[in-house]
């Protein structure tokens, strides 16, 4: 197996303020991991980094193939990323949505008709083509901007709290692509507050104040720390940074 | 006297029907939750109460005053967190406090007992602005002055929601000790698992209430036997779980999947079976008790 991601002693500073204080990981190709930790604890500015948008004051990490801090335009291209705050235009049609993020990744017109039929088909949503994405629920919003954000076959995947604020059914309806894309050999990089989606997770880590301080299967995290649940280890890591 | 009355009250916008004719009372000192997803109606009937939004059928009472006729009684009563933070940026923690202080006529130190718990959290920081201020602190701010003329009600759109689960839990320890002074408290919020902290929640679904009841009662109507299956393999396990003759309800539950058959005579040997069967390792099923978020899905069917 091949690693997507290596990030070694990754450090970020804002003046005297460490946000990210030399992290090292790896994520390997298809692997489905979470990236969890209170907020404040350095998530965002820690995956600006992987995604080529804010480089590093120290250490290194290769994001697909690539280091991020000398290549993070290749890092743009290889990556896919979707956060439930902005992902599809309002104003624009479901089918403009999908050429307008194909025609960014430099896809063929060809290919681009063709990835549209494809995915409007295995979503079921060929009715709503010529549908505002405003005009649609959340969760079929949630799906496209998924689809569209691996139009470009990306060998990972970058998800900022996906389901933020989805009903139920639509959450797991939306896990379902997650494992799906994963299986594909897509992989998956996604933050959440959601405890039981960590469990869907092959593997976890938890920053706190900057640092990872626990990574591993969701079983060995609980085996390690005692506890019953995500949300159990979760609460004993991140208390201390979270009483501020 | 219900110290929130709401009778048939429907709101559109345009086309949009975003409360179908929806009816609850709150009781004075109640910690009441409404439970559901974006586009559930929730900030609508938030806003209405709040008085900054006219009801388009129907009827509403706060504290025994109609929100259209008599909405300045109201104002002076209640205590409001939008949704989205909507203090001033440029001001310290202290301004903004003493801002809301002044404009209903009180002051910090009238008052400070009553947001003591809350406020002595960012006091360190009262000279921050309140733009440099981070998630957890503005949350916290915004209670503060939601809170400084000591309103009868108050109103919490969604105070939790992008809040991480540590933080959350704080929050509502934060809630339950205002709720045990006797304000009366409705809070929305999409995580299920917050149903559980209320005295009694509404689940609420595109504009429509499907159950208000005590968590206890909501849970124990639940109508089916309800198992927990676990298997090496999730994703495996869910999608052959689906494709099982006999399965009613299938859904991922963290590290389990929550399964309901369609037999009465269901015996989970027979689906063990199967299972294994169809190649997955490690199966173990086992009976469990419902929560909130199984209730919610099987009432949105």
């Amino acid at each position: 197996m091949m690693a997507s991601i290596v990030a070694t002693e990754l450090t970020r500073t804002f003046g005297a303020f460490t946000a990210v204080d030399h992290i090292s990981f790896s994520v390997e190709e298809g692997e489905i991991f979470g990236f969890l930790g209170a907020n404040g604890a350095g998530k965002t500015t820690a995956m600006r980094m992987l995604c080529g948008l804010l480089s590093p004051s120290g250490g290194q990490a290769t994001v697909a193939g690539y280091d991020i801090a000398k290549r993070p335009e290749m890092v743009k291209r290889n990556i896919g990323y979707m956060s439930q705050k902005f992902s599809l235009y309002e104003d624009l049609t479901v089918g403009e949505n999908i050429v307008f993020y194909g025609g960014i990744y430099g896809l063929s017109r060809n290919t681009i008709r063709s990835k549209t039929a494809e995915m409007l088909e295995k979503l079921g949503l060929n009715e709503v083509r010529d549908t505002m994405i405003r005009d649609l629920p959340l969760g079929w919003k949630q799906k496209i901007a998924f689809s569209t954000a691996i139009i470009h076959e990306p060998q990972i995947v970058f998800l900022d709290e996906p389901t933020g604020g989805v009903d139920p059914v639509t959450r797991r309806q939306f896990w379902d692509l997650i494992y799906e894309a994963a299986d594909n050999g897509v992989t998956i990089f996604v933050t959440t507050h959601y405890m039981d989606e960590a469990e869907y997770c092959n593997r976890i880590s938890i920053m706190v104040d900057g640092r990872i301080d626990a990574m591993g299967t969701p079983e060995a995290l609980k085996q390690q720390f005692a506890a019953n649940s995500m949300d159990e280890v979760f609460v004993r890591l991140a208390r201390p940074s979270a009483v501020k | 006297m219900a110290a929130i009355s709401i009778q048939q009250l429907s709101r559109s916008y345009g086309e949009v029907q975003a409360l179908k004719s929806v009816s609850l009372e709150v009781e004075p000192g109640e910690l009441f939750g409404l439970i559901g997803p974006d586009g559930a109606g929730k900030t609508t009937l938030i806003r209405i109460l709040a008085t900054l939004l006219l009801p388009g059928d129907g009827h509403a009472e706060v504290l025994g005053y109609d929100v259209v006729n008599q909405y300045r009684e109201i104002r002076k009563k209640m205590g409001y967190m939008p949704g989205k933070f909507s203090l001033y940026y440029d001001l310290t923690i202290l301004e903004n406090i003493n801002l809301f202080a002044t404009i209903f006529g009180t002051t910090l130190e009238e008052n400070y007992d009553l947001i003591r718990d809350i406020y002595s959290q960012i006091e360190p920081f009262k000279h921050r602005r309140a733009g440099n201020l981070s998630g957890g602190m503005k949350q916290k701010l915004a209670l503060s002055c939601a809170l400084i003329h000591a309103p009868e009600v108050l109103f919490l759109d969604e105070p939790t929601t992008g809040v991480d689960a540590v933080s959350r839990r704080e929050f509502w320890e934060m809630l339950r000790k205002l709720r045990d002074r006797g304000i009366t408290i409705l809070v929305s919020t999409p995580y299920m698992d917050e149903a559980s902290l209320c005295d009694r929640v509404a689940l609420i679904q595109n504009g429509n209430i499907l159950q208000i009841d005590t968590p206890e009662n909501i849970v124990g109507s639940f109508k089916s036997d309800l198992y927990a299956v676990k298997a090496d393999q999730t994703w495996k396990l869910l999608k052959d779980l689906r494709a099982y003759e006999w399965a009613a309800s299938v859904f991922a539950f963290g590290e389990s999947v929550h399964y309901t058959d369609k037999r009465s005579d269901f015996e989970p040997s027979g689906l063990a079976e199967y299972l294994q069967a169809g190649g997955n390792s490690g199966v173990r099923i086992s009976p469990i008790k419902p929560g909130i978020e199984d209730c919610f899905m099987a009432l949105m069917n």
